[in-house]
């Protein structure tokens, strides 16, 4: 946590910050990632905040209050009551059962919990009730402070069909569509096909990209209608829709936006977020290689005028995307703290929290628009616990049975409100954390991704770090050439991991015969025993078996002290390293490269799991011998997956549509489940008959649970 | 002992063998008169090859059992031979054979032919070494008569198992055998008794370990039963008493050979089993993995191995790991895990009387035997399964200097006709027995719940335990608040109150703490810290249990 220490001696700085402008502090920004959080003691702001969150968004909040002084309020669902914003706050309330509509959503026990912890304002954090008006209106009634904009600009801009009239008026260029309400599927297609194909559907009142759905003829508006009325009336209680006109090959490029309530608004860049799964950011970046100065002036000053256009206070984005042609549209404008926020927090060195919390009590910007730098290159991972083989990333749960974040390198920031023995559960989102990485250049910047990627332990639940770590190695990435179609574009068949080549086979293959030996050579040292055999047994070279997929590879292996050298596929390899058999990580050195590696499993019968370039790959050694007669091992047959469907993950079952004896089409719709707030058809996989249903709606269901059995 | 031969017949395999075994035989037989021909008459006399050629020859013939064909047919099968097993077994070149030219005495049925003797007999044997440390080794060899006992094979086994006892070291069995060796009537059975009685006898001197690779039915299963450890390999062995012809005929059920006796069915329904692997091979190598955890002898500690894994470390994710809710579940896995070195934990029985755990790990690089209630089914009651499960386990820690660690979280024993009628009194008393008894280090840590009469079982501190720790989260008391409640204030009417008043009271781990019942309570981070402490603390433990000629364990 070092990257949080507040600056010590903060009085001297103090001064620095009101008589220079603040690039004349750069050179500590620039070798660490993080925020200063510089306090003037003689500007008071609250005694006590409470955080009307949970997770990494309510730590980072109590980080900041911690440090200008603040006393923090942690509220709580019950199964969340050990968490660690939880143990973070100097407060904490529980506020209700575990599904987030009677906690984190719970109005009522929230108010219950300001009241009776005395907290004179509350911070949003993202998501949640942060862009709810009615909350903002009843914490205005009782004189609580909201940290964040009024009601009037949350209420404008929360609406996505009024905020493109009113970003409209303001000057801001903005996406033809249609705007207004949709009551039904039929009006739906119409205005689809009034606006002409592909078209985005989506809930008027959700924030970032969940509901929305892309639709390229009439069935699939009418399919879009539904998923995404069904999904904003469960998700805000609101099921107003949106369409408009879908821009191909766009990016998605957003201006951090910070306004006080005395009529002064500043663009702190932008931040590009054009990796996304299912309209769901995955990797983002500030600045973005795409804009050049007057683009970014242009895009910053047309949010300005957005923000001025509504009164807006406190900060805010406002999303635009972004064409070839460098024109840019207006998307949305979120009125609260973004997940990203960080890596703006890097470039520019403000600490937007603190920012916000000045704002709320009505302080003015310490910051004129010349002052505001991009200094150096920051990206931002977002670390899901989710699989990345099935669609870029369906959500699993389980317990973080080990979990260490590279702390231990420099210019890196973990943003994350878990520790090791933490539960994910399917009640909220499934993020670990926000993994952001920091350097002078953006080439800097990516190593340091890759580093850190490699040394970031997470054992007990499916993560994406392959997936991250395959985006920012890609060449187009590296290029700089994206759009938000990246993932599918660059992987249409879906993601398989790493591709191995030839060189890199050879290593993965010669680490873990490598670690093979070390182990067999631990399980000989038996210490303070005389009866083990003092005729020496320790060999100087072995031949192994290394199995890979379906593939065999022979294997020599020599061994000098630490070192192994590797013959295999005709090439040799030599590895040396500690060969701590205990520790998670496996830092090796690989023909003269530091790899960090790291072993997942290593069982008896010669399986070893390790992580490899991000991906984990399977492998078996065996000794010559027995890898001979593992020719003779029966083959077990792998159960039929075509007429059995299982839940891809955790969730609950929204909706069956088939009963025992129907007949299905492959394609067919069998059954909804819902998962972190999010709905997924499931499908027949061939046409049959259906045999039986072992799932009703409203059911919780696991990872792998049956479903249906077709015939 | 009638069933040996009723098991045997009813296996059909006996008769298919013999056909089979004789054509094989003929063929061989075939081989040698081709190339003997020149010879001429002096083909039935060996006189004229010297002494080092026939140990050659018998040696050569020792070496392939019962020939190609059969080891072919053996592969077939998906097995492996007797010696390939043992080769994969044994550190490479540490084999060291006995009794390579013992043939078996049979005389009749034409038994005594030439063709029908193999130097060896049915059985390989001798000692070896897994990573450097010596154990004493048997494997059936299935291309052998079946890999069918007589009096030789009997006699073989017995040779080494009489060495491991003088000698101290474990043996290990690898059983293939379609039985009794039925032309030898009596002499068979009395090599299965051989070997019973040096089961019994060598059990609690050396660790036994029988590793099931093909059948093994009749009495044969007895040497297993008795010896501490049974593992098996799916889908191509199989134990039973009598085979499914027989139970068809007696009882008229039907019933495959998988589902009467397969790794399955004795793994997770009988309880014979202790683990079942995927094929020879991944036997073999899990079972050398095994064998690192055992002590050599009742005379060995319990080995130390080199350990990467600090002893000091804090495990930040058990602070956390159980619930608040003293009715919500968690898995008793996930603390062994977490508290155990490199999260190596080899279980006993997982899939047997799964609420509690059992299995072997190291502690600082020392093994341990470690028992615990599993939360996650049936909360973690005991009863009579799971009382047997952990009753032998700790008795097999005890005999071998294997310090016990103890995890509890027990509502009591589980209650019910079923149960009662089954004997849960006279089998509870089993583990109660069994720690009670126990004199190696033995070390309990109260997680959450410990109710009533199982508190006092799962190694108290009344049961001599050496360290006891409470959690904070533990409740050591007679039972949960609501039925204390009802017992203590019946009638009341503020029953909420009472148990309010109750939780208070006796739901934390106080009760048990003021009175020195549990040694210190700790924060369950510490846990490993403070276990590895205590284990180089005790490892020069010294308690003597009074004399007697053995404990009378209620079987």
């Amino acid at each position: 946590m070092a990257a949080y220490s507040i600056v010590p001696a903060f009085k001297r700085l103090l001064s620095a910050v009101k008589h220079a402008p603040l690039q004349t502090r750069c050179c500590t920004v620039a070798c660490k990632a993080q925020y200063s959080t510089i306090c003037d003691p003689n500007e008071k702001t609250f005694d006590k905040i409470l955080i009307a969150n949970r997770g990494e968004i309510a730590c980072r909040v109590i980080k900041t209050c911690r440090k200008m002084g603040i006393q923090t309020v942690a509220v709580h669902s019950d199964v969340d009551s050990s968490a660690v914003h939880v143990k973070m706050a100097d407060e904490a309330v529980c506020v209700g059962p575990a599904p987030t509509g009677k906690s984190y959503l719970n109005m009522d026990a929230i108010m219950d919990a300001i009241r009776s912890t005395g907290a004179q304002a509350v911070h949003p954090g993202y998501g949640f009730l942060s862009e709810n008006k009615e909350f903002a209106q009843r914490l205005a009634a009782e004189g609580v402070m909201f940290v964040g904009p009024d009601t009037h600009a949350i209420q404008a801009m929360g609406d996505k069909i009024q905020s493109k009239l009113i970003a409209k008026a303001a000057g801001v260029n903005t996406i033809p569509g249609f705007d207004g309400v949709v009551k039904t599927a039929e009006e739906a297609v119409k205005i689809a096909q009034d606006i002409g194909y592909p078209v985005m559907i989506k809930a008027s009142a959700g924030g970032g990209g969940k509901g929305m759905r892309i639709a390229w003829n009439d069935e699939e508006t009418r399919e879009g209608f539904r998923f995404s009325s069904q999904e904003a009336a469960s998700s805000f209680g609101d099921d107003r829709l949106l369409i408009e006109k879908f821009i191909d090959n766009p990016r998605h490029i957003e201006i951090q936006v910070l306004a006080d309530k005395h009529g002064s608004a500043l663009w702190l860049n932008e931040r590009e977020c054009s990796i996304q799964r299912r309209n769901q950011k995955v990797v983002e970046e500030a600045p973005s290689t795409f804009l050049d100065p007057a683009t970014r002036r242009a895009m910053g000053e047309q949010a300005v005028q957005l923000a001025k256009a509504v009164q807006y206070s406190s900060a805010g984005t406002v999303e635009f995307l972004v064409d070839s042609q460098k024109n840019f549209y207006f998307l949305e404008m979120n009125t609260r703290l973004q997940v990203e926020h960080p890596i703006t927090e890097c470039i520019t060195g403000l600490d937007l929290v603190q920012q916000m919390i000045r704002i709320a009590k009505g302080y003015p910007l310490q910051h004129k628009q010349e002052d505001i730098p991009i200094n150096g290159w920051a990206i931002e991972s977002r670390v899901y616990a989710e699989d990345p083989y099935k669609s870029f990333g369906l959500p699993s749960i389980g317990r973080l049975s080990q979990y260490q974040e590279p702390l231990n390198l420099s210019n890196v920031r973990v943003d994350s409100g878990i520790q090791e023995g933490s539960d994910i559960s399917i009640y909220y989102d499934p993020m670990i954390s926000k993994l952001v990485t920091y350097g002078a250049t953006r080439a800097e910047a990516l190593a340091k991704m890759e580093d850190a990627l490699d040394n970031y332990v997470i054992r007990g639940v499916t993560h994406n770090i392959p997936l991250l770590r395959e985006i920012i190695t890609h060449p187009r990435f590296i290029s700089g050439d994206i759009t938000t179609n990246f993932l599918p574009e660059v992987y249409p068949s879906g993601f398989h991991g790493h591709q191995l080549a030839t060189d890199s086979r050879r290593e993965l293959l010669a680490s873990a015969a490598a670690l093979y030996i070390a182990a067999q050579l631990r399980s000989q040292r038996f210490l303070c025993n005389l009866r083990v055999s003092t005729i020496p047994q320790e060999r100087g070279k072995w031949e192994l078996c290394v199995e890979l997929g379906k593939d065999r590879h022979n294997v020599e292996v020599t061994r000098s002290g630490n070192t192994y050298t590797v013959e295999v596929d005709a090439g040799r390899v030599e590895v040396s390293g500690e060969w701590n058999l205990a520790s998670p990580l496996l830092p090796l050195t690989i023909n003269g490269t530091h790899r960090m590696l790291q072993c997942l499993s290593r069982e008896a019968s010669g399986e070893i799991t390790v992580q490899y370039l991000g991906t984990s790959f399977k492998v078996r050694v065996l000794s010559k011998l027995a890898a001979e007669l593992d020719s003779y091992m029966p083959e077990k047959i792998p159960e039929d997956t075509s007429s059995i469907l299982r839940s891809p993950m955790p969730g609950t079952v929204v909706a069956v549509a088939v009963k025992a004896g129907d007949t299905v089409a492959e394609g067919q719709e069998i059954c909804v489940i819902e998962a972190m707030k999010m709905q997924n058809s499931m499908t027949a996989a061939k046409t049959a008959k259906v045999k039986s249903v072992h799932c009703k709606p409203g059911e919780t269901v696991g990872e792998g649970d049956l479903l249906v059995e077709l015939e | 002992m009638a069933a040996f031969t009723v098991a045997r017949s009813s296996c059909g395999l006996v008769s298919g063998l013999r056909a089979s075994f004789r054509s094989l035989a003929q063929v061989k037989h075939g081989a040698v008169a081709q190339t003997s021909l020149p010879l001429d008459c002096r083909w039935y006399s060996v006189s004229h090859l010297s002494v080092q050629e026939r140990i050659d020859k018998k040696r050569k013939a020792a070496l392939v059992g019962g020939g190609q064909k059969r080891i072919d047919a053996q592969h077939k099968r998906g097995k492996l031979t007797a010696r390939e097993r043992v080769e994969l077994l044994l550190d490479p070149n540490s084999f060291v054979e006995y009794d390579m030219f013992v043939e078996h005495r049979c005389s009749d049925f034409g038994m005594e032919q030439d063709r029908n003797k193999f130097p060896g007999d049915s059985v390989v044997t001798g000692q070896g070494r897994i990573n450097g440390r010596l154990v004493y080794v048997f494997s059936q060899d299935f291309t052998v008569f079946g890999g069918s006992l007589s009096g030789a094979h009997a006699q073989k086994i017995c040779k080494i198992m009489d060495q491991a006892v003088m000698v101290g070291a474990p043996v290990i069995g690898l059983n293939d055998s379609g039985g009794a060796r039925i032309q030898e009537g009596v002499e068979s059975l009395a090599g299965y008794a051989d070997i019973f009685l040096r089961n019994v006898t060598a059990s609690g001197v050396v660790p036994q370990i029988s590793l099931i690779m093909g059948p093994c039915a009749g009495g044969a299963v007895y040497s297993p039963a008795l010896t501490d450890f049974t593992f098996m390999v799916k889908d191509t062995s199989y134990l039973f008493i009598t085979g499914p012809d027989v139970v068809k005929s007696v009882t008229n059920e039907d019933v495959t050979q998988e589902e009467l006796g397969g790794a399955k069915t004795h793994t997770a329904v009988s309880g014979v089993a202790h683990r079942a692997f995927e094929n020879d091979i991944d036997a073999l190598l899990n079972l050398r993995d095994f064998f690192n955890f055992l002590p050599l002898s009742n005379k060995d500690a319990s080995p130390v191995i080199e350990c990467h894994d600090p002893s000091d470390r804090l495990v930040p994710g058990l602070d956390t790991i159980v619930p608040m809710e003293s009715t919500k579940a968690y898995d008793m896995l996930d603390i062994i895990h977490g508290i155990v070195d490199e999260r190596d934990f080899f279980e006993i029985m997982p899939n047997y009387a799964k609420n509690i755990v059992v299995g072997f790990a190291r502690m600082n690089g020392r093994t341990v035997g470690i028992v615990g209630n599993q939360p996650k089914v049936a909360s973690g009651c005991l009863d009579i399964n799971s009382s047997v499960k952990g009753a032998r386990f700790v008795r097999f820690c005890d005999a071998f200097n294997i310090p016990i660690i103890t995890f509890v979280d027990v509502p009591g024993f589980l209650p019910g006709t079923a149960q009662e009628y089954g004997g849960i009194i006279r089998h509870g008393a089993k583990l109660l027995f069994a720690f009670a008894e126990a004199t190696v280090p033995k070390i309990t840590i109260i997680t959450r719940k410990a109710y009533g009469g199982a508190y006092d079982v799962m190694s108290s501190k009344h049961l001599r335990g050496d360290m006891n720790y409470a959690w904070p989260t533990a409740e050591v008391a007679v039972m949960g608040a609501k039925g204390a409640v009802q017992i203590i204030f019946r009638g009341k009417e503020n029953q909420a109150e009472a148990e309010a008043e109750y939780v208070e009271k006796f739901a934390n781990p106080f009760p048990a703490a003021v009175r020195g019942f549990v040694d210190d309570i700790i924060e369950p981070s510490t846990t490993r810290k403070r276990i590895c402490r205590d284990l180089e603390v005790l490892a020069s433990k010294k308690q003597v249990n009074p004399w007697k000629k053995h404990a009378n364990i209620p079987l």
